[in-house]
């Protein structure tokens, strides 16, 4: 689904504000939020979930004026960045909740809520592990259920918040190129947060870099990295870059 | 250093024999020794007194009373324990520490003054006194005002205990929830109350031993009525000032020491069995 955001604004936000933000995704895409911490990236990932309420502007999905719409009625999937796996549940029961919490109508039946679950435990590697309980999973398993109970209510779009963020290099680096297949099987629109500069030039189609609640620049990464618009952009992208090697 | 470290680590033996028992001499002495006497004198005049005691009218009117209290006044504190609780922990809005404050009100006033605010409220000389009358509703010297103060008295135990426990968790699982699709009350009952459901249990068992065993709050507002408006402890108390039934005092007692035990060991299994959703709840309080 097309993701359209219009002068997005907030004042006051716990962690950063945000000035007057466009952007426009097309479907299928998988964008990267680049930015220091502070930048607000991750409020304008919250905004779009509904999770973070706006002061002006909208949202657009589609046709839709998401704006408007609950965070229920967004039907986004969001991956937190520490998973917020639900602790007291199996992996299956965490992964099959959004359809189990449906309304009845629309509910599908057990078995078939089941059959789903499991597909998608395959669908991100981990078939077999259904009845363990999220504390008896390693970082990188956790992360993959937390996508994989995104993934099962069909979303509008993916949002992952620093989706790598708790893992150590090596998973990391493995979960990367991953999700980047996992995006081509599926097509689902994605959109990931992350402040680290080769991640995002590495994994997305397109990088948006903000700073100070503003958008730098939106542009493919060989674009960001060969012809950066402000002083900002060639300063993050280098000295990241310096930091990484 | 190495020394220095181990002998940090080793007290001499003699101290540490000595700390151990000055530990169990006080705990014999001030725990141990009450709760012996209190079922020794329960005891000392045969089974079969002791059983005529508990099975005496007036006594099954107070266990009665006690208990029907304690159903209506837990429920009540229990409800609003966790909707407190929830308030404080997962919403910012002006006036929070001074909730929180009002939360323990009842654990710094004197239970006392709390059984008098409801007579001056309700009593015959209080300000709906003459409305109450005029309505034909006993609330002072009746079963809604021992309802009333115990629920006072007992008001802060469930939000006590969940309050870190839910400011620990965060809100994480509930926003997931949600984007998810689950509604505010499914959210609540199937991320939120699994999640805190040890500690609530942890607080209820500990709002209801206070609600039975409360006895300062409860004796202004009751009225003493044998039969009627008097609960266990308020009925120990009057069977204790009355010299021919001083071992029936102390087989009702042995009744509330026993509600006591059966808390400290449900309290410790829970330790023993979920320390550490418990945890989080210990290492803020």
């Amino acid at each position: 689904m097309d993701i359209s955001v219009r002068q997005l604004g907030k004042k006051y936000a716990a962690v950063a504000a945000l000035h007057g933000i466009d952007l426009d995704i097309a479907s299928g895409e998988l964008i990267a939020l680049l930015g220091p911490s502070g930048s607000g990236k991750t409020t304008l990932l919250r905004a779009i979930a509904g999770l973070e309420p706006i002061d002006s502007g909208r949202i657009l999905f589609g046709a839709i004026d998401a704006t408007r719409l609950s965070v229920q009625e967004r039907q986004v999937g969001f991956v937190f960045q520490h998973y917020a796996l639900f602790k007291h549940m199996s992996v299956l029961d965490n992964v099959t909740f959004g359809l189990r919490m449906r309304r009845r109508s629309t509910r599908p039946p057990r078995a078939e809520i089941r059959r789903r679950g499991l597909e998608l435990l395959k669908l991100v590697q981990l078939d077999g592990i259904a009845d363990r309980y999220p504390n008896q999973l390693s970082g990188g398993q956790r992360q993959r259920v937390a996508l994989a109970r995104a993934l099962a209510i069909e979303p509008s779009v993916l949002l992952l918040d620093e989706p790598f963020g708790a893992l150590d290099a090596k998973v990391r680096k493995e979960l990367r190129v991953w999700l980047r297949q996992l995006h081509d099987e599926t097509g689902y629109t994605t959109i990931f947060v992350t402040h680290d500069q080769e991640e995002a030039l590495d994994l997305a189609d397109r990088v948006v870099v903000m700073n100070a609640g503003a958008i730098e620049q939106v542009d493919t990464p060989a674009m960001i990295a060969r012809q950066p618009k402000t002083p900002f952009v060639a300063e993050f992208i280098e000295r990241k870059a310096a930091a990484t090697t | 250093m190495v020394r220095r470290y181990r002998s940090a680590m080793s007290d001499p033996a003699p101290a540490r024999w000595l700390l151990i028992a000055v530990t169990l001499g006080f705990l014999g002495v001030f725990l141990l020794l009450p709760l012996i006497t209190v079922f020794v004198q329960a005891l000392w005049q045969g089974i079969g007194t002791y059983w005529n005691a508990l099975a005496e009218e007036d006594t099954r009117a107070a266990i009665r009373l006690t208990l029907l209290t304690a159903a209506i006044a837990v429920p009540l504190n229990t409800l609003f324990g966790v909707a407190a609780a929830w308030t404080v922990a997962k919403f910012e809005f002006p006036g929070k520490n001074l909730l929180t404050t009002l939360i323990d009100l009842p654990f710094s006033v004197s239970p006392v003054i709390a059984g008098m605010v409801f007579v001056l409220l309700f009593g015959a000389q209080g300000w709906f006194g003459p409305w109450l009358s005029a309505h034909d509703i006993k609330i002072v010297f009746a079963l809604p005002g021992i309802v009333l103060a115990t629920t006072f008295v007992t008001f802060p135990f469930v939000a006590r205990e969940l309050i870190p426990l839910m400011q620990a968790q965060g809100t994480e699982e509930e926003q997931a929830a949600m984007t998810l699709g689950a509604g505010g009350l499914r959210t609540f009952w199937h991320v939120t109350m699994p999640n805190i459901r040890w500690g609530l249990f942890y607080g209820v068992l500990l709002c209801n031993a206070r609600a039975m065993g409360e006895f300062g709050a409860v004796s202004v507002v009751s009225g003493h009525i044998r039969g009627f408006t008097n609960t266990l402890p308020l009925h120990v108390e009057a069977l204790y000032s009355d010299p021919g039934e001083y071992s029936a005092a102390f087989a009702v007692s042995s009744l509330l020491a026993l509600l006591g035990f059966v808390t400290l060991m449900l309290k410790n299994f829970l330790e023993w069995r979920h320390g550490d959703e418990l945890a989080a709840l210990r290492g803020k309080a």
